[in-house]
């Protein structure tokens, strides 16, 4: 694999991940608990598709073809998506988000700590916005899975049904494949090994503060970063995000 | 209680510091008329934004670019924050939110009846932006200067985020419109659905509209509702020319001896029938609204349950250290 190679799945990856979260988060969008809470899940759907842009751009920068962020987020189908599975998992309900939004952070924050040391100048710059923003989602979703997980006897139920149900998805966050090898040896990514220990570290710390228990996986399920593999779920937010411009091709919005 | 001549003489007291232009305080005395009339208009007004969410967000997963999208989700979010703020209006008048919610879900309460009209195109998005905040716009700036103080100030706050969504609705429509002839259809269909009910947004004809008099000698009301909706038509009208879209009014035309444009009739029966709560969308928006509340119930329980939890352990604490 060329460096180039790897550094267009790098951007797609991390772009998409971006792109598909914010899309979960902004379906709940004038739907939320409360006031409140529906402000801030959109003030994350907001960061998310934000980075998201800078990211897509610079792949499609990168790849050299003339496409744009856009022909990306809405010109690509299922199998050419390369965001991990836990990002399109359906909010069901706040629990689900809340967990899935924790998995994520947890990840995307030592990815971007790290990433703010790139040799890719471009890169680096995008990250180290980003960062601001990430610090401040872990920070709302560490605090939701505490009151959800130490609140009612309902909410805890809630929560470690979700957390069962997603655990199964954070394997491939942390899993380093020929992409992230390349990535870490040309200095522009970490070692995703390396952040396997803090990760844990930090999902222990809010469960243990959140009164959970940390599900036993032995399998767990992986396939979407590199292409393999998407749950069923993808399909439909594409139907959804790509509507218009399938529907009406060529156009400017 | 206070005795019926003390009560006229503070009446009078208080229709004196209107008069000179002065700001009502939450803590100022206030007619009970006055204190049920502001609270009946900024929770609706509150609601109205929260409801106002719906329409829009039901294309914020379709939206046609991630460029618009991000557009769409600020929007969004800016009307619950309008929300926040209104409903804290109403609070500093002794209204609970919680209670106001529940006159909202119970079908008591009104709001914007715009907002019960469906949004089918992308289109719908830019014509809501346009004819929608800008009808808002119209309404809202004279409160900027509503004779109750937290109502006005919010309002300042309100008018500046509605004026850039006026803007960017109007350029989605200008996109459209000179765009293919498929988007300029969708245009034009979008501003034949949303121009008749966004006229209706002012509310009655003057003769009909039972709170206006009183409404405006308390200065929460500067213009009448036709005055409004006659400024609405005179801007409007030149900017649906300007991008070539047609306004779906036969009678529309200049008057040059007014100096303003003569429209056509309201339907008034439709707008009657709509804010009855039976216009095309009154049942999903109140289900809608209310399926998030009830849904929404054991997040709150749990996040006061777990605030009690933290209470209780650091009083402990404190016990503690002092034994
Ligand atoms: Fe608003
Ligand atoms: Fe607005």
């Amino acid at each position: 694999m060329t460096l180039a190679d790897a550094k267009y799945q790098y951007l797609l990856r991390m772009g998409d991940n971006a792109l598909i979260l914010g899309h979960r988060l902004s379906e709940w969008c004038g739907h939320g608990p409360i006031l409140e809470q529906d402000i801030a899940i959109t003030n994350i759907a907001l960061d998310q598709v934000g980075q998201a842009r800078s990211l897509l751009q610079y792949a499609a920068q990168l790849e050299g073809k003339g496409r744009t962020e856009d022909n990306l987020a809405y010109k690509r189908d299922v199998m050419e998506y390369r965001n991990v599975l836990l990002v399109e998992q359906p909010n069901e309900n706040f629990a689900y988000t809340i967990v899935r939004q924790f998995l994520f952070d947890a990840f995307n924050f030592l990815l971007h700590k790290s990433l703010v040391n790139s040799k890719d100048e471009h890169l680096k710059a995008i990250a180290e916005k980003s960062l601001k923003e990430i610090t401040y989602h872990l920070r709302y979703s560490s605090e939701w899975m505490i009151r959800l997980g130490d609140g009612t006897a309902e909410s805890h139920q809630k929560i470690q049904t979700a957390l069962d149900d997603l655990f199964i998805y954070t394997g491939e966050l942390l899993t380093p494949d020929a992409v992230d090898q390349t990535i870490f040896e040309a200095g522009i990514g970490p070692d995703l090994t390396a952040l396997q220990a803090p990760y844990q570290a930090k999902i222990d710390e809010i469960l243990q503060q959140a009164t959970l228990q940390k599900p036993e996986v032995k399998y767990m399920q992986s396939g979407g970063k590199d292409g393999r593999m998407h749950t069923e779920y993808l399909g439909y937010i594409l139907a959804e995000l790509q509507f218009v411009q399938r529907a009406y091709p060529n156009m400017e919005w | 209680m206070k005795a019926p001549a003390d009560y006229a003489h503070l009446e009078d007291q208080f229709q004196a510091r209107i008069d000179a232009e002065e700001k009502i305080e939450p803590k100022d005395w206030m007619p009970d008329k006055y204190r049920k009339t502001l609270i009946r208009q900024i929770s609706q007004h509150a609601h109205s934004e929260i409801v106002g969410m719906l329409p829009e967000g039901n294309w914020v997963t379709r939206a046609p670019s991630l460029r618009r999208k991000v557009a769409l989700l600020a929007k969004v979010q800016d009307e619950a924050g309008h929300g926040l703020y209104l409903y804290g209006a109403a609070e500093t008048l002794g209204a609970e939110r919680d209670d106001l919610l529940d006159e909202l879900h119970t079908g008591n309460a009104k709001y914007s009846s715009i907002f019960n009209y469906p949004t089918l195109s992308w289109a719908d998005i830019g014509a809501i932006g346009w004819l929608v905040d800008g009808a808002a716009i119209m309404n809202q700036v004279p409160l900027c200067r509503c004779s109750y103080g937290p109502y006005a100030r919010a309002m300042v706050r309100v008018c500046k985020e509605e004026s850039f969504h006026q803007r960017q609705g109007y350029e989605i429509m200008l996109t459209l419109a000179r765009g293919t002839e498929a988007q300029k259809k969708m245009a034009q269909d979008a501003l034949n659905r949303w121009w008749w009910p966004s006229l209706m947004m002012f509310g009655p004809n003057d003769a009909e509209s039972k709170h206006t008099a009183q409404s405006m000698a308390w200065k929460i009301k500067r213009f009448t509702n036709d005055e409004l909706r006659q400024r609405f038509v005179d801007i409007t009208a030149p900017q649906a020319e300007f991008i070539g879209l047609t306004i779906p009014d036969e009678h529309l035309k200049y008057n040059e001896e007014t100096g303003h444009y003569d429209f056509g009739p309201i339907n008034w029966d439709e707008f009657w029938q709509v804010v009855s709560g039976e216009g095309p969308c009154n049942r999903q928006r109140l289900k809608a609204r209310r399926r998030a509340h009830e849904e929404g119930q054991w997040v709150r329980d749990a996040a006061l349950a777990h605030a009690e939890k933290r209470r209780q352990r650091q009083a402990a604490k404190k016990d503690q250290k002092v034994a």
